[in-house]
């Protein structure tokens, strides 16, 4: 993965912009931010934010590509669309968030044990392996994200919850045992890998 | 006029004949106003009550008039008799729409409607009809002095509007500045590109014009006169001085662009460190290829430094904004991103200020990828190949550099003003500027300055009027500007100078009291020479003969009184306007013993926009005390300090003055007027001690016009206080 990262670093060497415009989605808006600063104070998460949207748009036009793509800010944007509302600019904000957080996990450099990337790990994998949300398993496989004991001290916790949904029929204890998926997983496969393919293709990821 | 004879007209309509005794006050006017022809009507201003006046003044030989009816500012087309002179007493405005209602006030009500009354008629005894300025003179050839892109225009509006012009360029070519540009700031939709300036098909349209006469490589050797008849005298380079008369003159000689040698920390004077100027030679010799440097190097990169020299607050450069430098750095970077979208633009800015339609402009570049970095910067150094821009970064607060090959330097308009006639003679700035008018009028060589050297005008209420009548200036020398505000500014100016001749030619004055047919005279007799009126008139109307006594340029004159003011013997007069007219009026009012209870307070309200505003503190039925009796000033500057002394003397309990707000915001419809009186009436304060009176009895506002209720609670304030501090002792001595 890291391979990427060096790949991208020799291709477009101190022009991040760049990089950014051709390999983030949205990214050829960064250039139009007119760095009025609306986004960072309409964030309800402003506040937990080390960089906030308008500082990341003006790192990236400096150039600071490390600093970006390991920052753990864009991992922190809850798509709230706050900032796209009231962009005088009108800047798809919320997606270039996505976008650049996609990106640099996709480098692999995005910051390790970043909650929301881990989730996003565990949901993605779940969800790939059958076409289907294994919720049992996505719940369980979070609990139990940071080890044995502290995934047994949750689940204890969430006990009388797990077996209210159990009583109404909104979970299948049984799901745990493979659980369901879709008809034709071997297409849904292939279809996945085929768009890696195209979207790698497209950001020159190969 | 033959013989004077007075006539009175007291409407009973508007309310009027509910609120007052109307026979009472057609008693006082034919026993006290003496009055030769007293009619009362319940309808004045409808066709019939005019037509009743037109009448007696057609066959009753009525040649003077008062009209006891609404404000002097309120219906002017009915009331328009310009055969008599005339007085408005204003019993509407005045009196029932602000005096309280209900019985209990009716007496004061009555006494405030008939000491009006008095007033007017008072007033008109002293008035004459004014008869428009005896020296006028109709030469309407307009002179536009500078040839650049508001000299053209102006030049070329003024021609196509049917007035002939002489143009006078100090260079050997029209054009100016726009010659010189490769390309301008888009001012045609959609707004995205840079366009072509148009300067060269301008200039040809102007040279060739029939009624265009233009002089290169010239420039003002003398000018004299007043509008309507000024007298230039054109210099050429080779020495020949020829003389044009013209009537009025548009001043467009533009600014100078700010030296960046004086910005060593910018880089100015090291290679590769241009300013904007450079840059338009750069691109005007690439000719749409990629820009190269003066050493023959393509430029990859270009770092554009906004604000050199400008909005500087430590006093060493340009404290203000020239406007234009943002579009201009734009305008700009689009060259190199045109001819090569590989190079690197980078326009460093604090604030970003694109106005007009400059934020479609502002944002084409973005499209276009020139970087916009806010950041200011510390330092610029030669590098290797190139120069080092070391800046703080203000978004993400750090300090950091960047090399590249170029810098721009965004540096800011001076103005070409000429001298600074407000400078001592002996200050060196002064004896280094070349004055551009020459004028020959005692009060300086060129026109007065407002800040940083700027023609002073007012920038929003009246725009190419300068301090000095019939002269009008236009583009940057006025304000920093770009070269559409210039271009319309040159028609704004081109307007008002055929204005000016126009009315020049008919004897009357020039904004603000425009198509006023009196004018300042003179009794020399009386004159001591004291010189200062010649000192005071904001517009230099006023010069000096071989005696020292003044000369009146009336055609210069504006008609605001300031010389009146100023004369401490009281010689200068209108003919409709004068000390006596108004020094009658405060006579004339009924001032009740000191053991009524009843003071009475005495306004001077500047016409311009006091006066607005009490009338429209009637209009909007604001309360005030019926113990104040308000006279209309031209302005302030024309108060004679002899009213506020005959005031007081006659028992007036206190004075209030209201004039517009002076000082570098100023709002003086006549510039210095209001400014004079405030110092005046700062040494007022001795003579009411002399007087053996409070120092309160006097007191200064600044009034604005939309002050309609702010002026009623500051006449029931001072009436409080005045009625705290007690009568005025001086009652039944006057």
């Amino acid at each position: 993965m890291s391979d990427h990262n060096s790949q991208a670093v020799a291709r477009y060497r101190n022009n991040f912009l760049k990089e950014v415009e051709e390999r983030v989605e949205e990214g050829e808006w960064v250039k139009m931010c007119m760095q009025c600063g609306v986004c960072a104070g309409s964030c309800p998460f402003g506040a937990h934010w080390q960089h906030s949207p308008q500082k990341l748009f003006m790192m990236i036009r400096a150039g600071k590509r490390e600093e970006v793509l390991t920052s753990d800010s864009m991992w922190m944007c809850t798509s709230c669309y706050n900032c796209v509302v009231r962009c005088p600019r009108q800047l798809p904000i919320t997606h270039i968030m996505h976008g650049l957080a996609s990106y640099a996990h996709r480098l692999g450099i995005a910051p390790k044990g970043q909650p929301t990337r881990e989730f996003a790990k565990i949901f993605w994998d779940n969800l790939a392996k059958k076409g289907r949300v294994n919720e049992l398993k996505l719940t369980l496989s979070l609990y139990f994200k940071d080890g044995l004991v502290s995934g047994i001290k949750t689940a204890m916790g969430m006990q009388s919850i797990g077996l209210g949904m159990v009583k109404a029929k909104r979970l299948n204890p049984m799901e745990i045992f493979g659980g369901h998926g879709l008809k034709d997983l071997k297409g849904f496969h292939a279809i996945l890998a085929k768009a890696r393919e195209i979207e790698d293709k497209r950001k020159g990821l190969t | 006029m033959a013989e004077m004879k007075t006539a009175a007209y007291i409407c009973a309509g508007c309310g009027l004949g509910d609120k007052l005794d109307i026979a009472q006050m057609e008693k006082i006017a034919q026993k006290e106003g003496k009055m030769q022809l007293v009619r009362r009507h319940d309808f004045l201003c409808s066709t019939e009550g005019v037509e009743l006046i037109r009448k007696d003044i057609a066959t009753e030989g009525v040649s003077h008039v008062v009209i006891a009816a609404c404000s002097r500012r309120a219906k002017t087309e009915a009331f328009d008799f310009p055969t008599v002179a005339m007085s408005r007493a204003n019993l509407r405005e005045g009196v029932i729409w602000v005096v309280a209602e209900g019985e209990a006030h009716d007496e004061v009500r009555q006494e405030m409607a008939n000491d009006y009354l008095r007033m007017g008629c008072a007033e008109l005894k002293k008035m004459k009809l004014p008869e428009g300025n005896p020296n006028k003179a109709g030469n309407k050839r307009i002179l536009v002095v500078g040839g650049g892109m508001a000299g053209m225009t102006a030049a070329l509006e003024s021609a196509e509007t049917g007035y002939e012009v002489v143009l006078v360029e100090k260079a050997g070519q029209l054009g100016g500045w726009a010659a010189r540009l490769w390309r301008r700031v888009p001012f045609k939709q959609p707004y995205d590109k840079p366009q072509e300036t148009g300067a060269a098909q301008l200039a040809a349209k102007v040279s060739g014009h029939p009624k265009i006469r233009v002089h290169l490589n010239s420039t003002l050797a003398e000018t004299s006169g007043a509008p309507g008849r000024f007298k230039v005298q054109i210099a050429q380079e080779s020495g020949a001085v020829s003389e044009e008369e013209v009537g009025a003159i548009i001043q467009a000689s533009g600014f100078s662009s700010y030296d960046p040698a004086r910005l060593p920390e910018l880089g100015g004077g090291l290679a590769n460190v241009i300013d904007q100027a450079g840059l338009e030679d750069l691109a005007s010799s690439a000719n749409g290829a990629p820009i190269k440097r003066s050493d023959g190097r393509e430029v990859k990169s270009v770092v554009f430094v906004q604000c050199a020299g400008q909005r500087d607050d430590t006093g060493t450069h340009l404290s203000y904004c020239s406007g234009h430098c943002c579009a201009t750095s734009i305008k700009q970077a689009m060259y190199f991103k045109d001819a090569n979208p590989d190079v690197d633009t980078v326009i460093m800015y604090t604030d970003l200020r694109v106005p007009g339609m400059g934020e479609d402009f502002y944002r084409s570049a973005q499209e276009k990828g020139v970087i916009f970095t806010k950041g200011k910067v510390a330092k610029v150094e030669s590098a290797t190949d190139g120069l080092k821009v070391n800046f703080r970064d203000l978004i993400l607060d750090e300090d950091v550099a960047i090399e590249t090959d170029l810098v721009v330097l965004a540096t800011g308009q001076v103005p070409n003003s000429g001298v600074n006639i407000d400078l001592p003679d002996e200050d060196e700035g002064k004896a280094k500027q070349v004055s551009i008018l020459n004028l020959n009028y005692r009060q300086g060589k060129d026109l007065p300055q407002l800040v940083h050297g700027l023609a002073d005008s007012h920038f929003i209420c009246f725009p190419y009027e300068t301090r000095r009548t019939g002269i009008y200036a236009a583009g940057p020398v006025r304000r920093p500007m770009d070269m559409l505000q210039a271009t319309e500014d040159a028609a704004g100016a081109a307007l008002k100078a055929i204005q000016a001749v126009e009315n020049a030619d008919a004897g009357r004055a020039a904004h603000p009291r425009v198509g006023d047919l009196s004018y300042p005279i003179v009794r020399l007799e009386g004159c001591t020479q004291c010189k200062r009126c010649t000192v005071e008139c904001p517009f230099g109307a006023i010069d000096e003969d071989e005696r020292r006594f003044p000369v009146f340029n009336e055609s210069r004159c504006r008609r605001c009184g300031t010389c009146m003011g100023a004369c401490p013997v009281r010689v200068i007069s209108f003919e409709n306007y004068s000390v006596d007219t108004v020094g009658n009026q405060i006579k004339a009012v009924d001032i009740p013993d000191e053991f009524s209870e009843r003071p009475r307070i005495l306004i001077l309200a500047c016409e311009n926009d006091a006066y607005p505003a009490l009338d429209m503190a009637g209009l909007a039925h604001h309360v005030y005390s019926a113990f104040v009796r308000a006279i209309p000033v031209r302005c302030l500057g024309s108060v004679n300090a002899i009213w506020i002394t005959d005031a007081l003397n006659s028992g007036y309990d206190g004075v209030m003055m209201m004039g517009c707000k002076h000082g570098d915001n100023y709002q003086c419809h006549f510039v210095k007027g209001s400014e004079l009186a405030n110092y005046r009436m700062s040494k007022i304060d001795d003579t009411l001690k002399q007087l053996g009176l409070e120092v309160e009895r006097v007191a200064s506002y600044e009034v604005a016009i939309t002050d309609n209720a702010r002026v009623a609670a500051l006449i029931n304030d001072y009436v409080a206080k005045i009625v705290e501090i007690g009568m005025s002792p001086m009652k039944g001595f006057g």
